[in-house]
């Protein structure tokens, strides 16, 4: 089955409203399409839509935060990261602040409203700030239980949501994230795929296309992109001697980065990473766009070949 | 009560420029001017315990111009949050005295600042916490008028009107100077008073160095309801030390050890 994790967060933000009283949710007038509005309409008197103003949500974010609530603030990615970055890294992680930043629609698969709303700087600029913990769901199953474990989680927060509908992978009756821990999806010895977001259901698929070839890959859910489950990168690094990354955003920082940083210093093996080649994205739908921008099996299985021929 | 205040205030300036002095950087001007405000707060109108800083009820305090920390440590050792002593470190390497306000090292601190214009928002959010707790505390906020430049305060001015807070109360400390030069040469901010108006704001202008006039200010601030208040005070960057007075080269600049010791002379001898 398809469905959008910016969904899953949603339906976990309006149950966490049921569950934990200090929870609130701010938006910039896009609840209807980060979800926030499925909270905001449940709990209206701990519900704030700030407007077209994200510097602005994210210091009342942090306000409410100084006094004990559990903020989670809803932007597009582009938008809460970019526009707010500063008062996320002053007002929020500088000042060690419990606040939950979310940011949907990110990456070319938020589609044709272009490139000025697919952001695919996002893991990379939230990555760079001290304190900050990044998530990168790969389905609505971990999404809705990634969005319950940081409101548990004391401490600034990222999550990357989007706005296509994707494949589900995970068993919702019997999945339990952790935080800060990657989750081994496929055992293989030739080849490791590491993966975030909607390019994890594409790994498995090359994963399994490559297995009718004789080649095994191992592939990794690094749903917490920091802190990174560098142990489990140094072990998949030891054990196939080769890491492919995918990721839909820019590579430059994301998370090819985050796990060549680990394993240059660690385990050093060939890295390759898939993402967005330094370039914004474009207009058009949000699934053709995936394969414009060769974030598929396809191109795994090309750069598979060549690091194991 | 007032001459206490003055008392304070002074004990404050006095302070200021030692610890200044000592760290042999900082911002002197807009300390000095933002010291009657912040003494008249945390020595008559806020309600807060200095053995229980995290007090749910207390009222909040936002330095939102955080390059005036030297006068709000002054406050905060005055009223014994942590011991006088430790004025003197502001700005070292170990301290808990950053240079700007750090809620995570500075007992008493009730929000990091440094980034201008971030404040105003912050002190949005912890009068929405109240609201919602149905708690009756009160958050003030301090700003500069050159701060006024940043985009965000009118942000947070906007949202503050939209939701009725009228539990939070600004302050504008109105000096006229920033580092580039005064603030109309730099960027006009005028008119202030009828921006904040415009804005759906409760509108009060002071002299920001009399005691009585802050007194008045901020219980008309707390009579109104229905929406937020902002008191412009006209001020004098470098208030208390005649050779610091309206000069903008004492924005940034830390006095020498004589330098600060010939204004404490001067402040003793007023």
């Amino acid at each position: 089955m398809n469905s959008a994790t910016r969904e899953a967060y949603g339906a976990a933000l309006k149950e966490l409203g049921r569950t934990n009283p200090d929870v609130v949710a701010l938006d910039a007038d896009l609840a209807g399409s980060t979800k926030s509005a499925m909270f905001g309409n449940a709990y209206p008197e701990r519900f704030f839509d700030m407007g077209i103003a994200e510097a602005d949500m994210i210091g009342t974010a942090a306000g409410l935060a100084t006094c004990g609530k559990v903020p989670f603030a809803s932007s597009f990615s582009v938008f809460v990261t970019g526009r707010a970055f500063e008062q996320i890294r002053n007002s929020v992680c500088n000042a060690y602040l419990n606040v939950k930043v979310v940011g949907s629609h990110a990456g070319p698969s938020c589609g044709e409203d272009g490139s000025s709303h697919q952001a695919v700087e996002d893991i990379a600029i939230m990555r760079s700030l001290p304190h900050m913990t990044v998530v990168v769901p790969a389905d609505d199953v971990e999404a809705y239980a990634a969005t319950l474990a940081l409101a548990e989680h004391d401490g600034p927060a990222y999550l990357r949501v989007a706005r296509l509908a994707s494949p589900t992978i995970h068993d919702a009756d019997n999945f339990e994230f952790t935080l800060g821990k990657g989750e081994v999806l496929r055992e293989g010895g030739d080849v490791t795929v590491v993966a975030c977001g909607m390019m994890v259901p594409r790994a498995l698929e090359a994963a399994d296309k490559l297995a009718e070839e004789g080649i095994a890959a191992q592939v990794v859910n690094m749903s917490t992109i920091k802190p990174i489950d560098a142990d489990l990168l140094v072990a998949c690094a030891q054990k196939t001697g080769k890491v492919i990354t995918i990721e839909e955003g820019s590579i430059v920082g994301g998370l090819g980065t985050a796990v060549a940083e680990v394993l240059c210093e660690r385990c050093p093996v060939p890295v390759r990473r898939i993402g967005l080649p330094d370039v914004f994205g474009t207009s058009g739908p949000g699934a053709a766009l995936l394969d414009h921008f060769r974030l598929n099996a396809a191109h795994i299985i090309e750069v598979a070949h060549e690091l194991c021929s | 009560m007032q001459d206490d205040l003055m008392g304070f205030a002074q004990q404050m300036r006095i302070h200021i420029v030692r610890m200044l002095a000592a760290a042999g950087s900082g911002h002197p001007g807009g300390s000095l001017s933002a010291t009657d405000i912040i003494a008249s707060l945390y020595f008559k109108h806020m309600r807060i315990d200095p053995q229980n800083p995290r007090w749910e009820d207390r009222d909040r305090f936002v330095l939102c111009k955080g390059h005036a920390a030297p006068a709000l440590y002054a406050a905060l050792a005055l009223r014994g949050y942590f011991p006088e002593d430790d004025l003197i470190t502001i700005r070292k390497i170990g301290s808990h005295l950053q240079g700007h306000p750090c809620m995570s090292s500075t007992p008493g601190v009730d929000m990091s600042t440094g980034s201008l214009g971030q404040g105003l928002s912050v002190a949005n959010g912890m009068a929405l916490a109240g609201r919602i707790d149905k708690r009756d505390y009160y958050v003030y906020c301090i700003m500069g008028d050159g701060e006024l430049q940043e985009g965000q305060v009118w942000e947070a001015a906007m949202s503050a009107a939209h939701y009725g807070l009228d539990h939070v109360i600004a302050f504008v400390d109105h000096n006229g100077l920033q580092i580039d030069g005064t603030n109309d040469q730099v960027m006009s901010v005028k008119p202030i008073g009828e921006k904040f108006a415009a804005f759906g704001w409760h509108v009060l202008s002071i002299d920001g160095h009399d005691f009585d006039q802050i007194d008045d200010a901020i219980a008309q601030a707390k009579a109104c309801t229905g929406k937020p208040t902002v008191i412009v005070c006209e001020t004098v960057k470098g208030k208390g030390v005649s050779f610091m007075e309206n000069e903008v080269d004492w924005h940034g600049v830390a006095p020498t050890p004589e330098q600060a010791e010939a204004a404490v002379a001067e402040m003793c001898a007023n």
